[in-house]
């Protein structure tokens, strides 16, 4: 093993990593190697929301509740995620894309606990979720679920049939955290179908809403632990940690040189 | 169908993992399931991809859950939800459409159902269920909530006047015995064929198969060989289906035919119109069907002229 890869294992991150911050900037080194090896891109999508998924699974979520990622495109980070908490090897992400795989570039259901659900067309995993909540707030069921959807995601028609389900139900045991990175795919939100007041039109159907910087892992633990039934708002920057890759759309889609995953890295390097 | 429908499922009620949900019909006809369920009820309003994915959730923590609306709107809107959220998850969602192929008669097109089993059955693990007679549902209810996995339930109007010599419910049932050719008959309109023809001598009417459940895996619900040996000898084989040709029953069941390398002989195939509507007109069910060639006297008669070319 190189002293890179060694830097990046499993176990020097539980060994090493003292905050989430440092987890994180981990979890990204992780997440451009995996995606190098496998000359896969969509990192911008997984580099805004890789600090959510990081800070719920290692500060937020309890044994009983139940993570959705909706934005399915960020399987990556997903798997990153999984990876720090040892769910994941080395070997495991290794196959990440390849032939005969589990971990596609979105995810595919059954074989963990960790993806209830198969997510990536996007508008299913939101509505799927307030299905788990609504089951288990019935049958007085313990467990929160959390909900991981984009911006763009709120394009889709089922988000608003299931924000207005949700507000007439009342559903106290579900948060649903949105990526407001404000680029897709073909543009940015706001010059596709104008999400830049997401957050009044959601609050106008009756669900609360908080807002915090995606990115700040404190600000997000918090605002997850202490608003059930509410959408928080990430602000977040997509491409987030690599200055190259930061705001600029085409980071959606393309894979890394090996010039780029070399520049990418440095800029990670641990400080 | 409906009102055997809700009342076969008032008796699941007692399970408290059933849920219950409805894209806001069942109006003067669930109020009973509604009392039994109590807060497993829901009305999830005029938002079916929404239902089906909220179903989808309650059946990923454990719940056992029923979703109901007018079969239009139950497979063709929400088809996304029911093939990522339902299906490749293998979660055991029931859809329950009212009103399978031109039940909804003058209601209009949209209201109609068509190509709904053919559209589905093109997903992994799910069975489709259609009652030929109010008797079925029932039966099929319970057969249905002890499979563990997708499924869809199209209801109609039985056809068969008196039910009190309907032989017990099966997936694939022979109503009777005949020497003019074999009718293999999805749902309703086998009872109508059934009960015109069933007082006639043996030499005079055609052995009638009713098959009611369906699968994209033949091995799953398979004809049984007593219908098989009866095509053997070579008879005319008539499929009737209020369902549109294209990815219907009778096109799987000659390629189950074709694929086990059994010989087929002279077939005739009663359907429904798959390029909208012939005269563009629109009426009740028996108008349609009349339209379509699917009333018993049309369909008696092509099997009879098929039989003497």
């Amino acid at each position: 093993m190189s002293a890179r890869d060694a830097e990046d294992s499993r176990d020097e991150v539980s060994r090493e990593a003292n905050s989430l911050s440092d987890l994180a900037r981990r979890a990204r080194r992780r997440l451009l190697r995996m995606h190098y090896e496998s000359r896969i891109g969509h990192l911008g999508g997984n580099l805004s929301a890789i600090d959510a998924m990081i800070t719920l699974h290692h500060r937020v979520l309890d044994p009983e509740d139940r993570f959705i990622l909706s934005k399915g495109h960020a399987a990556g980070a997903l798997y990153i995620t999984l990876w720090s908490l040892g769910v994941l090897s080395d070997a495991d992400l290794a196959t990440f894309h390849a032939d005969g795989t589990l971990l596609a570039g979105h995810p595919v259901p059954g074989w963990s606990g960790h993806i209830p659900v198969a997510t990536g067309s996007l508008g299913h995993g939101f509505p799927v979720a307030l299905g788990m909540a609504l089951a288990r707030q019935i049958q007085n069921e313990p467990g929160r679920i959390y909900c991981l959807t984009s911006d763009g995601e709120w394009q889709e028609g089922s988000m608003w049939e299931g924000l207005i389900f949700w507000a007439h139900r009342q559903l106290r045991n579900i948060t649903v955290l949105i990526d407001l990175n404000g680029l897709q795919g073909f543009g940015s939100t706001r010059d596709v179908a104008s999400m830049h007041d997401l957050e009044s039109r959601i609050e106008s159907f009756g669900v609360q809403t908080v807002r915090v910087d995606g990115h700040d892992h404190e600000a997000v633990a918090s605002a997850a632990s202490t608003h059930p039934g509410a959408v928080i708002l990430l602000d977040t920057v997509k491409g987030k940690g690599v200055s190259f890759m930061e705001n600029r759309m085409e980071w959606h889609y393309l894979p890394l040189s090996a010039e780029q995953y070399a520049a990418a890295l440095a800029e990670l390097a641990s400080p | 169908m409906r009102d055997a429908f809700c009342n076969a499922m008032v008796e699941l009620a007692a399970h408290q993992r059933y849920f219950f949900l409805t894209g806001d019909l069942g109006f003067m006809a669930l109020e009973p399931l509604q009392k039994a369920l109590g807060p497993r009820f829901i009305n999830a309003g005029v938002a079916e991809q929404n239902m089906v994915s909220v179903a989808a959730g309650m059946a990923a923590v454990g719940g056992k859950s029923w979703v109901y609306s007018i079969a239009p709107f139950c497979y063709a809107r929400p088809f996304e939800q029911i093939r990522n959220d339902v299906c490749l998850n293998r979660l055991p969602v029931r859809l329950v459409g009212n009103g399978g192929g031109y039940a909804y008669g003058s209601m209009g097109a949209t209201h109609h159902a068509l190509e709904d089993y053919g559209v589905l059955l093109t997903l992994p693990a799910l069975r489709a269920y259609v009652p030929a007679f109010d008797a079925d549902v029932a039966p099929m209810v319970r057969a249905i909530a002890e499979r563990d996995a997708p499924a869809y339930l199209r209801l109609g109007r039985s056809d068969a006047g008196d039910e009190s010599a309907v032989p017990p419910y099966a997936a694939w049932r022979r109503l009777q015995q005949g020497r003019t050719g074999v009718l293999v008959a999805v749902g309703p309109i086998a009872g109508g064929l059934w009960s015109a023809t069933r007082e006639r001598p043996l030499a005079e009417r055609p052995a009638i198969w009713v098959v009611s459940e369906l699968e994209g895996d033949w091995r799953a619900v398979a004809p049984p060989p007593a219908l098989l040996d009866e095509l053997a000898a070579g008879p005319v084989l008539g499929i009737v289906e209020e369902h549109v040709a294209h990815g219907g029953f009778g096109q799987q069941f000659l390629h189950f035919l074709a694929l086990s390398g059994r010989a087929v002989g002279r077939v005739v195939h009663a359907h429904a119109h798959a390029q909208g509507y012939p005269s563009g007109r629109y009426g009740s069910q028996r108008w349609h069907r009349q339209e379509c060639g699917l009333d018993v006297p049309a369909i008696l008669g092509l099997l009879a002229a098929r039989a003497a070319a």
